[in-house]
């Protein structure tokens, strides 16, 4: 077994790497950026070392620099957690190069599914499924009308190296047709530095719906059930759910089957996912694979009892996997809501900033997978994903109350989050329902929220809450200066006067 | 002690005063007993005939929230016996308005140079953070009086961007 694993991460994702070394024994390695040398990964970690400024092109994305601090810590592996460098073949590559192991499918595996038409191509041959569209990337605006008229409107346009709705563009009617190429052609430029967009017939409210695979580098692939991951806003992921309410175990064996066939195509090893599209007559297609463990894990590890961090490790080490297909089952309901620093009032703007309060949930089936800690500020520079908050209970409606319940004990203060969102979400009918699909939030949100909870508490509680607070803790509160809020907007009229006349 | 409290826009006068079990406590002229203690910074135990709320202080440059259980109320605190209390409350409406950062981040560009004329509501400067762009917009129509950050600077929340007039 590796002595020591270097992360080459940061957030909760590096934390919750940290905490499986930890549990078997293994030494690990931080890498950290300017502003995140008292991020919560540095703290957890054996060893920690700088790579540079914050930006992220600049330190979590330099290959060189993250080789060399293995070099120098004697990291035997490098688990590349999600995003930043987790599906970059040529990190896979200079790791191999470097004699450090990449916990992490090959670069071989994901280059195939790196580019989304080429993994269609490949795939198509293994009988998987897809949505009607262009297996290769469009040549001209000519070519696009084209397909689409063959295909029929709407139609969506998808960056072939893309991910996260990114190059992603849905469109209604021929006019459009144009101007979403262009916009989504440079936008994958941009984002991917590669321009190529194909297109697809567009599903009309689908349902995303991923399945877990897991295979160890001696040819044995399995499948871990599904994760309805339908609520998303801006093509992001919010909330995610293991089991799906749609998915018997029929279509969850067949669905299964067919993520092997997609992973075993691509000779995966290690940790992956295969996403489909699901429509309203629940037949399924294949969208595509991200090669490496996602966001959204603990969902599976809780409804299956499996840790796939560990897993990950150990295949990784070369070992079989530990179990058959059989021998596998699925087990209560889990969901997660993913906690992001952002602003509900704002149109869900980033908000970073200094966290003032935090009082985190705890008590039965909840996990709270966090890179937060009160008194942390937030830097502006990343991903505004703060925590991850899941519930899990024997079936789903435990599982809701559970998260309701660990929603109201949890407090963020100082900056904006999502909590009052999930909120909403849980106690929303549809949800109750299980009547999901993409455009869910969306239309949730365009509501707006008119459900002004029942057993609101009286505004005189804190009317009395402000008056005990200025008397009992005064010293962190402006009272003493006479006025709590208005200090702030107003410490002089005069000065502001002054100030206004000096810029006339 | 006396204070104008304000939750939600409505006004309320409350009158603390210690007693031998807790605080006896006049909001609106009505008598309430009161058990409060502050187990943690920002966190407060009322007790109140019996029921028992959880209360949280939020503090930020611009507003006082407090959070009774998960619901969130904007509070204003006043003393009326200072002066600046009641000077503030008629803060002066007209003349220049100043366009603040509503959170850190990146100046990306400004799309009003400065004399440039804005109505109301028009993005003035596009500011960046965690990979959203939030365009910062005009408090009311006039003319870009003054242009303080520039394209590329750090921003903390409340910094002042810009002045229209």
């Amino acid at each position: 077994m590796f002595k020591k694993i270097l992360i080459a991460n940061r957030g909760e994702i590096a934390v919750r790497v940290m905490r499986a070394c930890r549990e078997m024994g293994i030494a690990t390695v931080a890498v950290y950026s300017d502003v995140d040398r008292a991020a919560l990964h540095v703290r957890k970690a054996d060893e920690a070392y700088p790579i540079g400024p914050a930006p992220a092109s600049e330190s979590y994305l330099r290959i060189d620099k993250i080789l060399d601090v293995a070099r120098r810590s004697g990291a035997e592996a490098i688990h590349p957690g999600y995003g930043f460098l987790s599906e970059n073949a040529k990190f896979a590559r200079a790791c191999v190069d470097a004699g450090v192991k990449f916990i992490g499918p090959t670069a071989e595996s994901m280059e195939m599914m790196g580019s989304k038409t080429r993994a269609r191509q490949h795939m198509e041959k293994a009988g998987v499924p897809f949505v009607p569209g262009t297996a290769r990337g469009l040549t001209s605006p000519e070519e696009a009308e084209q397909v689409a008229e063959r295909l029929g409107y709407p139609v969506m346009l998808k960056a072939a190296a893309g991910g996260g709705g990114k190059g992603m563009r849905l469109v209604h009617t021929r006019t459009e047709l144009r101007s979403a190429l262009e916009s989504a052609q440079s936008e994958a430029q941009r984002s991917f530095g590669d321009n190529e967009v194909y297109i697809e017939k567009a599903i009309v409210n689908p349902r995303h719906i991923e399945i877990q695979v897991l295979a160890d580098e001696h040819d044995n692939t399995v499948w871990l059930g599904e994760r309805e991951c339908s609520i998303q806003r801006r093509h992001q992921k919010v909330l995610e759910e293991s089991p799906s309410p749609i998915v018997d175990p029929e279509m969850r064996r067949r669905m299964g089957e067919v993520a092997v066939r997609v992973a075993q195509a691509a000779n995966y090893t290690n940790a992956g996912t295969v996403e489909f599209l699901v429509d309203q007559q629940k037949n399924f297609y294949f969208l595509e694979m991200n090669t490496r463990l996602q966001v959204e894990h603990p969902v599976t590890e809780l409804t299956t009892g499996l840790d796939l961090v560990h897993l990950q490790i150990h295949i990784a080490n070369g070992e079989k996997l530990p179990f058959t297909q059989q021998e596998n089952s699925i087990r209560g309901h889990a969901i997660e809501c993913r906690i992001y620093a952002e602003d509900p009032d704002n149109n869900y703007f980033p908000s970073p900033g200094k966290i003032t309060l935090l009082l985190p949930p705890a008590g039965p089936g909840i996990r709270h997978d966090s890179g937060a800690y009160e008194g942390w500020t937030v830097p502006i520079d990343y991903d505004p994903l703060l925590a991850k908050l899941v519930g899990y209970g024997s079936d789903r409606e435990q599982a809701v109350m559970r998260l309701q319940r660990a929603l109201y004990e949890y407090f963020v203060a100082g900056i904006k989050t999502n909590i009052t969102l999930f909120q909403r979400i849980l106690g929303e009918a549809d949800f109750r329902a299980g009547k999901l699909d993409t455009g869910y939030l969306d239309r949730l949100l365009a509501r707006g929220n008119s459900q002004i909870a029942a057993h609101a508490p009286e505004p005189r509680i804190a009317a009395i809450a402000a008056g005990m607070f200025a008397v009992l803790e005064p010293a962190s509160s402006l009272a003493g200066n006479g006025s709590a809020s208005a200090s702030a907007q107003a410490p002089s009229n005069w000065k502001q006067k002054g100030r206004a006349e000096a810029l006339r | 002690m006396v204070y104008d409290v304000v939750v939600g826009g409505k006004p309320y006068r409350l009158e603390l005063e210690k007693s031998d079990a807790g605080w006896k406590c006049r909001l609106d002229g009505k008598e309430i007993r009161v058990d409060a203690v502050v187990p943690s910074r920002d966190v407060l135990s009322l007790l109140i005939d019996g029921q028992a709320f959880e209360v949280k202080r939020e503090q930020t440059p611009h507003d006082l929230h407090l959070w009774v259980g998960s619901t969130r109320f904007g509070v204003e605190l006043h003393d009326p016996r200072s002066l600046r209390a009641r000077r503030s409350a008629a803060a002066d409406e007209k003349g220049p308005r100043k366009i603040v950062a509503l959170m850190p981040g990146r100046v990306v560009r400004l799309l009003v140079a400065e004399q440039g004329e804005v109505e109301a509501g028009q993005g003035v400067i596009v500011v960046e953070a965690m990979k959203m762009q939030n365009e910062i917009k005009s408090p009311k129509k006039g003319i870009v009086k003054k242009v303080v950050a520039a394209a590329g600077a750090a921003v903390n929340a409340g910094d002042v961007l810009a002045i229209v007039e």
